[in-house]
């Protein structure tokens, strides 16, 4: 197994804030907008944007959710891993809201698929974006495209995009891994 | 990352703790599901399953039903009253004749104890006991563990009696192992006509005295009186028993701490627990039947998730 760095903390500090400041620049004093991160590892990336905004762009209010799509995958029984739920923090709602869903990374888009028919079972937002940190781009299954993108990355079937956080890794980074 | 041991859910003496927990840990998040504006996950679409319920059944059936419909599963019914049982057909050609028409799950009540495992051995489905006899009624026990653990944080070091028809109660034998596993402690009480003669080789206190049983537990897990079990008089008459072991409001104030009162249901009220115990802040047990529908979700899921996916 080898493995090669494609994102070193200094880069993904400036991703994490560009992109961050897209979404400042989209949506104003966030009061529609509720940012959603997909348990477990799009959670990591929504916290760190969040603490971006309330402290670098001193948005006073900014929503936090997190999202589980266990239930929701369309691979039940159909793969060899088990799927194990996470915890769901919904609270805020989604109706009429301004949703911004946060992943790690973007690869085939079928999480995304899930994550959007879990999100109609809380109600009707006003509209759906997506923020990813990495975008496998040429590998998807379904037309889904994200808004904003941290940075796009060519990588084969073989190869895991693995992102690394501080908080839970000891390090900010992203690696390509060869499985 | 966990999966459960059992392919079927036949008792709780099959289980793990590791498996109750896992449990427990899936219906947390389907309580969650069931408390959303729509209150339904496509996890099941794909999977059919039969509840066949040879024996009366309100509440459980519709639970389990409802645990089914939200997670997108299809459902069939059957009833052995209106059923070719009456005609003569025996258990096992009953059953395949309804998985020849795909079911791929069937959930099960009836009358003989050991009938859930009977057909496990036999038929090529997978197969949840919904109460067998006097044996077992896994689900019901699981549910009670989990409103337990969720109103007292934990379920190990618990102190829970379980007051009433020992004898003919399928819930007091599940209940017992569900306990013993998670760690708590277990007290039986009630007449002695209805405590089964060896019942103290599964580890657990026998006590007549309802008093000094409510003195000594954190939790009462009070039983329906049985009567349509019952082929003998067991006790003189339903005045005398709730006069015995009836609970009431005064019994409980004159505790030193809050104990938790739960019921399996249907309440006999007046009976087992006066009407003032029922409806006090005490009792949890409309709490135990919402959480009946997120444990059976959580026991479906997870026994699903065995089937293999014919490719």
């Amino acid at each position: 197994m080898s493995q090669k760095q494609l994102l070193s903390a200094e880069d993904l500090r400036i991703i994490l804030f560009r992109l961050a400041c897209q979404l400042k620049e989209t949506h104003g004093d966030f009061s529609k907008t509720v940012l959603v991160g997909l348990q477990p590892r799009g959670v990591r990336l929504a916290k760190r944007l969040l603490h971006i905004l309330q402290h670098h762009y001193k948005v006073a209010d900014v929503k936090l959710s997190q999202l589980d799509i266990t239930f929701f995958r369309d691979d039940f029984r159909r793969s060899d891993k088990v799927l194990n739920a996470n915890v769901n923090n919904m609270e805020v709602g989604v109706e009429n809201k301004r949703i911004v869903l946060i992943d790690d990374v973007l690869y085939t888009g079928r999480s995304i698929r899930a994550a959007l028919t879990a999100i109609d079972s809380y109600g009707r937002p006003e509209e759906v974006q997506l923020l990813t940190l990495i975008d496998r781009r040429f590998s998807r299954h379904l037309p889904i495209q994200p808004d904003f993108c941290g940075r796009q990355v060519d990588a084969i079937q073989n190869e895991l995009v693995v992102v690394c956080w501080q908080e839970e890794d000891n390090e900010d980074a992203v690696f390509l891994v060869n499985k | 990352m966990s999966e459960l041991s059992v392919k079927h859910l036949l008792g709780i003496k099959y289980l793990t703790e590791a498996d109750i927990q896992l449990i427990f840990d899936t219906a947390t998040q389907f309580k969650e599901v069931i408390n959303r504006p729509i209150k339904k996950v496509p996890s099941l679409r794909d999977i059919t399953i039969a509840n066949l319920f040879f024996e009366n059944s309100t509440r459980t059936k519709l639970s389990f039903e409802l645990a089914q419909k939200r997670l997108s599963a299809d459902v069939i019914n059957f009833a052995s009253s209106v059923s070719s049982l009456k005609k003569g057909e025996t258990l096992i050609d009953t059953v395949n004749n309804i998985l020849s028409m795909k079911v791929d799950m069937v959930v099960m009540r009836h009358s003989s104890p050991g009938a859930a495992s009977f057909l496990a051995k036999h038929v090529d489905a997978t197969i949840i006991n919904a109460g067998d006899g006097a044996h077992e009624h896994p689900t019901q026990a699981l549910l009670d563990t989990f409103s337990i653990n969720e109103r007292l944080g934990d379920v190990a070091g618990k102190k829970v009696v379980i007051i009433g028809d020992i004898l003919h109660s399928r819930v007091a034998l599940s209940n017992i192992f569900a306990l013993q596993k998670l760690g708590a402690e277990v007290c039986v009480c009630g007449p002695k006509t209805l405590i089964p003669k060896h019942i103290t080789s599964l580890g657990v206190k026998v006590e007549t005295d309802v008093n000094k049983a409510l003195k000594w537990c954190d939790v009462a897990n009070v039983l329906r009186v049985q009567f349509e079990r019952m082929s003998a008089s067991y006790f003189p008459s339903n005045r005398e028993y709730a006069a015995f072991y009836g609970i009431t409001k005064p019994m409980l104030d004159a505790l030193d701490k809050e104990i938790i009162i739960m019921h399996p249901g249907p309440i006999n009220r007046g009976v087992e627990l006066s009407s003032a115990v029922v409806d006090s802040n005490q009792a949890i047990i409309l709490d135990q039947v919402e959480n009946g529908v997120a444990i059976r979700m959580a026991v479906l899921y997870l026994l699903a998730e065995k089937i293999n996916h014919a490719n």
